[in-house]
């Protein structure tokens, strides 16, 4: 019964806390309107015109596989840089070596701008998914990496000794240790790049001439469809926001509830 | 090393950045046996607890362990903060990989044994008060049965309420089960209470100044009888020597 009660306790101050969010994408709407009004529909449509042209957007029988074949390469790449990432981020934080020989790389990786990165990869690609999700996977990659380096760098010695006298195995602790206390790295890095992840592939995208909705931009921009341009702007933002606020903020609420249960009801974190 | 022994130190010699803390330590305890290392500050009572649990690997000499299985209760409880109570208490039994039922039966009659309450079971560290991650500290080294204890100044940071029923709590399990006990602590009235044997650790050298073995056994000690002890011990002009009068206090 206290189960059911805490888990209820904890979904509605999960749902309560999607006010302030709301709060300021209302404020953010307001100056869309404002700017909208001054410029006028041409320049700047309104967010009404923009719903609208939303709503047009969803009755279209292919709207659903314009917005699954860019949803396909950005998961996918943010999937792939987050796993390549924190990998390599958590061989850097035990190994010396594996750090002073990746870091280079990893400069390179953030040096390069993500345009130069998808030149090469038109090169290398064409004009196929290929060049989103490679763009996608160096883009975000580094911060990955960054994080779970820093983590396992910072993680509590004195809880791998208590476990090491315990007789636990290398692979236990870094379960049980290192890898929770990682996490707190690990999600703000993730979150960064979910959002960077969606950017990136539409720009790919419109630049590799590569279909989804960055091609869907292209097309609206080259037939000067202004509230079409800002309603798949739209969609982009809506999507990246729910794979943050949808999947990674839930996760992370999940996984790392106990860093709330020591804080009595109404503390704000 | 005696077929009887549960540890034994044979000159082993550690140096911390340089600085030698002890050259040719030589201790055996014997298996059942509660030994108190006592010593100032910085003469090397916890780093020697280390090396004998293997935590840490002395620069030279070995130690011999006799024993199948070792638990640690540390001074701070170094609980896992993203754990339940019960699941930390278990850890030791995943570590080794007991089964969820079972590991989680013992962490329950452990929890409960050492004054935790059902209520507690599924609250994380960060619910619970000092006395009671102590106590899960204390839970977790018992849960995985062990036949060599190492009590790294355990009850320092606890009150003396809680202090008497851990140190309670602990004789009567190691009589229980009769395991082995190496006890690191500054407080001689509690080596008087917990331990058969007292070795007082010379702060200079890291050498063992004295080694005397009390009468009586733990548990079966008079309230009388070990303010007697410490009494006698304090008076000791090489006790006096070794401890300033800060030490004394603490």
């Amino acid at each position: 019964m206290s189960q059911v009660l805490a888990g209820l306790g904890w979904t509605g101050r999960y749902l309560w806390a999607g006010w302030a969010g709301l709060a300021g994408i209302f404020c953010f709407l307001a100056g869309w309107q404002a700017g909208h009004e001054i410029y006028g529909s041409f320049i700047l449509p309104s967010p009404a015109e923009t719903a609208a042209a939303i709503g047009a957007l969803m009755a279209r029988a292919d709207f659903w596989t314009v917005v699954r074949e860019s949803a396909g390469r950005a998961l996918s790449g943010f999937a792939i840089a987050a796993v390549i990432g924190t990998a390599s981020g958590l061989v850097a934080g035990y190994s010396f070596a594996a750090m002073r020989l990746m870091k280079p790389l990893v400069t390179v990786m953030l040096g390069v701008p993500p345009i130069g990165w998808i030149v090469l990869a038109l090169i290398w690609f064409g004009s196929s998914g290929g060049t989103a999700v490679l763009t996608v996977v160096i883009a975000s990659a580094p911060l990955s990496f960054a994080g779970a380096l820093e983590g396992v760098a910072k993680r509590d010695r004195q809880l791998d000794v208590m476990a090491q006298s315990f007789g636990a195995s290398w692979l236990y602790r870094l379960r049980t240790i290192t890898l929770p206390h990682v996490l707190s790295y690990l999600f703000p890095a993730w979150t960064t790049t979910a959002g960077s992840a969606w950017k990136v592939t539409v720009m790919a995208e419109l630049l590799s001439n590569s279909g989804g909705i960055g091609g869907e931009l292209a097309t609206a921009r080259a037939l000067f469809d202004i509230p079409l341009v800002t309603a798949w702007l739209a969609v982009t933002v809506i999507l990246a926001l729910a794979t943050d606020y949808g999947v990674l903020h839930v996760v992370r609420e999940a996984a790392e509830r106990w860093r709330s249960a020591g804080l009595p009801w109404g503390v704000k974190r | 090393m005696t077929g009887n022994a549960a540890l034994a130190f044979s000159r082993v010699g550690h140096a911390f950045l340089g600085r030698s803390l002890f050259e040719d330590f030589d201790l055996t305890l014997e298996k059942g046996e509660a030994v108190a290392l006592l010593g100032p500050s910085g003469s090397g009572k916890t780093t020697l607890l280390q090396i004998a649990a293997g935590i840490v690997e002395p620069v030279k000499g070995r130690v011999t362990r006799g024993y199948a299985r070792q638990a640690v209760v540390f001074q701070e409880p170094r609980l896992l903060p993203w754990m339940t109570l019960t699941d930390n208490i278990a850890y030791g039994l995943a570590a080794r990989g007991e089964s969820r039922a079972a590991r989680r039966a013992t962490a329950e009659r452990l929890a409960l044994s050492v004054g935790l309450e059902e209520g507690d079971f599924e609250k994380y560290p960060a619910e619970l008060s000092g006395g009671m991650r102590q106590r899960a500290n204390v839970a977790r080294a018992l849960a995985v049965d062990p036949d060599m204890l190492f009590l790294d100044e355990p009850f320092s940071a606890t009150d003396v309420g809680l202090r008497r029923h851990l140190q309670d709590l602990l004789i009567a399990a190691a009589r229980e089960k009769g395991f082995a006990v190496l006890l690191v602590t500054h407080d001689l009235s509690e080596a008087v209470r917990v331990a058969d044997r007292i070795v007082v650790l010379s702060g200079r050298d890291g050498r063992i100044a004295a080694s005397r073995t009390l009468a009586g056994r733990p548990g079966e000690r008079s309230e009388r009888a070990i303010f007697e002890q410490v009494e006698a011990w304090s008076d000791d002009p090489l006790f006096a020597e070794l401890f300033s009068a800060t030490e004394r206090l603490r």
